[in-house]
């Protein structure tokens, strides 16, 4: 129950658990809690039970609390007008993909820069941090023009999954958190694979990924997610019905659809990364914080 | 997000030389470096390839796009024609001011808020857990889905809504969000912010935990209230953080697009919804004007990396 975190906090221990701080500590707290609850779990608790009342009842004032009557039809219906199986499959065939990609072309980039540190080693580095500063959507138009018409290749990639999951791989952000995990590796491990005989893709397979689970679970969410969230760009590079991803489809749908069926399969779509985070929150939370840094 | 990098600088081992060249087999010869060079770069020409295709070419193609016109399948140079037409479309100016609304109401709803609720959530020693996977859950929904709830439900203008309900309850007036134009804007911040200050509270919690507890307990014997603890120490020790933030919020803001695209159908009522973001889709993808879109994109590059600039040297200057 208790949670003492040790450390000395703005307010100190004593203070709180003495009479006058005690009584508030315990009621600002049941009014957070209560709030928060309120605040972040209440809109999801209407979209689920909304998207279970009639198309009457959720017209009606004021709205009810429970649905009167509930009724699984909008969830049907969404399930099946929108053909949420293909769209849901779609989605997770690309954040696999781009997962594995990720997986293997960054990590090994960034093994390469943390440990063979070859000759401009850095200046890709540097560039590579260079994109961290250019804003998403400043590149979608000439990003869009370079899917449709490959340089040199002459490849257009519209409606490929690895429209997707190519440019998933030009994640710096990813690339910086793995090779900074890498930095904290001792060397004298390389040197005593080296000495062993190790190649450097042993070395990196054998000692420096077991040592690096922590940082490719917090990496392997980041890039599920960002497939699962992303909106704008599978909407242009994914354009046929058969191709696009989840939230792309139920957008597509929006216009005709009714609005209960439409919040039905939004939380449908959104179901899948609840789980993950659920799932994994610990890994989630210590990834953004301090923990995916630690040796 | 990028925060983890700040979180983590005080663990930033030296840079000892590569482990291949060195050791007992010091004296190399020509062809082993090579060899290892190579090596290393093969590690790394599958990352290299993605970003040279998918990030620092169309940074490039963007740059150049912006000064042609394609019509017909033929390229020709035009100078300053796309930006002089982009400038002269009536939606620019709209777009711009809109921007900067957003921007600066989601800079004082979604940036005040999430340092106070952090700060809130280092104080309790009970339900920590469950209050941080509340704050956080928003982030990890599909940010289509979350915005399908609130323009259906919360932001129905009659009196069914989530909020007009909640407002009729307490007795104040209701509003009609979406369809008014002076709630437009509001109406997409509050979206917004509840979608995605999760990220933000996580990261300043990190930072508060970080803070050693002797300086709040020499504050306290220097007699310093609660406030003044956290003016004197709580903030000066977060600052990096929070300046840092600031810059990424800003910058992510100025690019919002999907809250207008769902919530408002992409302008709103009277216009009021357009953002600079949105008019980039419009002009590349409905009005077939990829070259016009390409030097919008420009002026957006330009206008962050302007502001960042100044930015940066302000919160330098103050050091």
């Amino acid at each position: 129950m208790a949670q003492d975190s040790g450390t000395r906090t703005l307010i100190s221990h004593a203070q709180l658990r003495r009479g006058r701080g005690k009584v508030i500590y315990w009621t600002l707290l049941a009014v957070v809690v209560v709030g928060f609850t309120l605040v972040f779990l209440g809109p999801l608790y209407w979209m689920v039970t909304g998207a279970l009342k009639s198309g009457q009842e959720i017209a009606q004032t004021p709205p009810s609390l429970f649905p009167k009557d509930p009724q699984s039809q909008n969830y049907a219906d969404a399930w099946n007008n929108l053909n949420l199986a293909k769209l849901l499959f779609n989605t997770f065939y690309y954040a696999a993909g781009a997962l594995l990609f990720q997986l293997v072309l960054d990590t090994a980039a960034a093994y390469a820069l943390s440990k063979l540190r070859p000759v401009f080693g850095n200046v890709i580095l540097g560039l590579m941090l260079a994109t961290l500063m250019i804003p998403a959507m400043v590149l979608i138009v000439p990003q869009y023009v370079t899917v449709i018409d490959l340089p040199i290749l002459h490849i257009n990639l519209l409606d490929s999954p690895f429209a997707i999951w190519l440019p998933a791989v030009a994640n710096a952000f990813n690339i910086f958190l793995l090779k900074r995990f890498f930095d904290s590796i001792p060397e004298e491990l390389m040197a005593a694979a080296l000495m062993d005989g190790a190649t450097p893709l042993r070395t990196l397979w054998s000692i420096i990924l077991p040592m690096s689970r922590p940082i490719l679970g917090v990496v392997s969410i980041f890039a599920v997610t960002a497939v699962w969230k992303d909106f704008l760009w599978p909407k242009l590079v994914m354009p046929s019905p058969e191709t696009r991803t989840v939230s792309v489809g139920i957008y597509a749908f929006s216009g005709g659809t009714p609005m209960n069926v439409v919040v039905a399969a939004s939380v449908i779509a959104a179901i899948p990364t609840v789980i993950v985070f659920l799932i994994f929150q610990r890994n989630i939370m210590s990834g953004l914080t301090t923990g995916s840094l630690k040796g | 997000m990028a925060i983890t990098t700040v979180a983590g600088t005080k663990r930033e081992p030296g840079r000892p030389a590569s482990p291949y060249p060195a050791g007992p087999r010091r004296r190399t010869s020509l062809g082993r470096k090579v060899r290892d060079n190579l090596t290393g770069h093969a590690f790394l020409i599958g990352a290299v390839i993605c970003f040279g295709f998918f990030s620092w070419y169309p940074m490039i193609r963007g740059v150049v796009m912006s000064f042609q016109r394609t019509r017909r399948g033929v390229t020709t140079w035009v100078g300053w024609d796309n930006y002089d037409r982009i400038i002269a479309d009536p939606s620019f100016w709209t777009a711009w001011k809109n921007t900067f609304y957003f921007t600066i109401l989601a800079l004082v709803l979604g940036y005040a808020v999430p340092f106070l609720v952090a700060i809130l959530l280092n104080e309790f020693r009970h339900a920590k857990g469950y209050l941080r996977i509340l704050v956080y859950l928003p982030v990890m929904l599909p940010p289509a889905s979350a915005l399908f709830l609130f323009k259906f439900y919360a932001y129905d203008p009659g009196d069914a809504g989530l909020f007009n309900s909640v407002l009729k309850a307490l007795h104040l007036p209701t509003s009609q969000w979406m369809q008014s134009p002076e709630m437009t804007m509001p109406a997409m911040v509050i979206a917004s912010t509840w979608m995605n200050m999760g990220g933000a509270v996580l990261i300043y919690l990190a930072a508060l935990q970080n803070i050693p507890g002797e300086l709040y307990e020499a504050a306290e014997l220097d007699g310093a209230g609660i406030w003044r603890r956290i003016r004197h120490v709580t903030i000066p020790q977060t600052r990096l953080i929070l300046v840092l933030l600031a810059m990424l919020q800003i910058v992510a803001t100025m690019q919002f697009f999907i809250e207008p695209l769902i919530l408002a159908n992409g302008t709103g009522a009277e216009d009021s919804a357009t953002s600079v973001a949105y008019l980039i889709y419009q002009h590349g993808f409905f009005q077939n004007d990829l070259n016009g879109a390409a030097a919008l994109g420009v002026i957006m590059l330009v206008v962050l990396a302007g502001f960042s600039a100044v930015y940066v040297r302000l919160s330098s200057r103050q050091d």
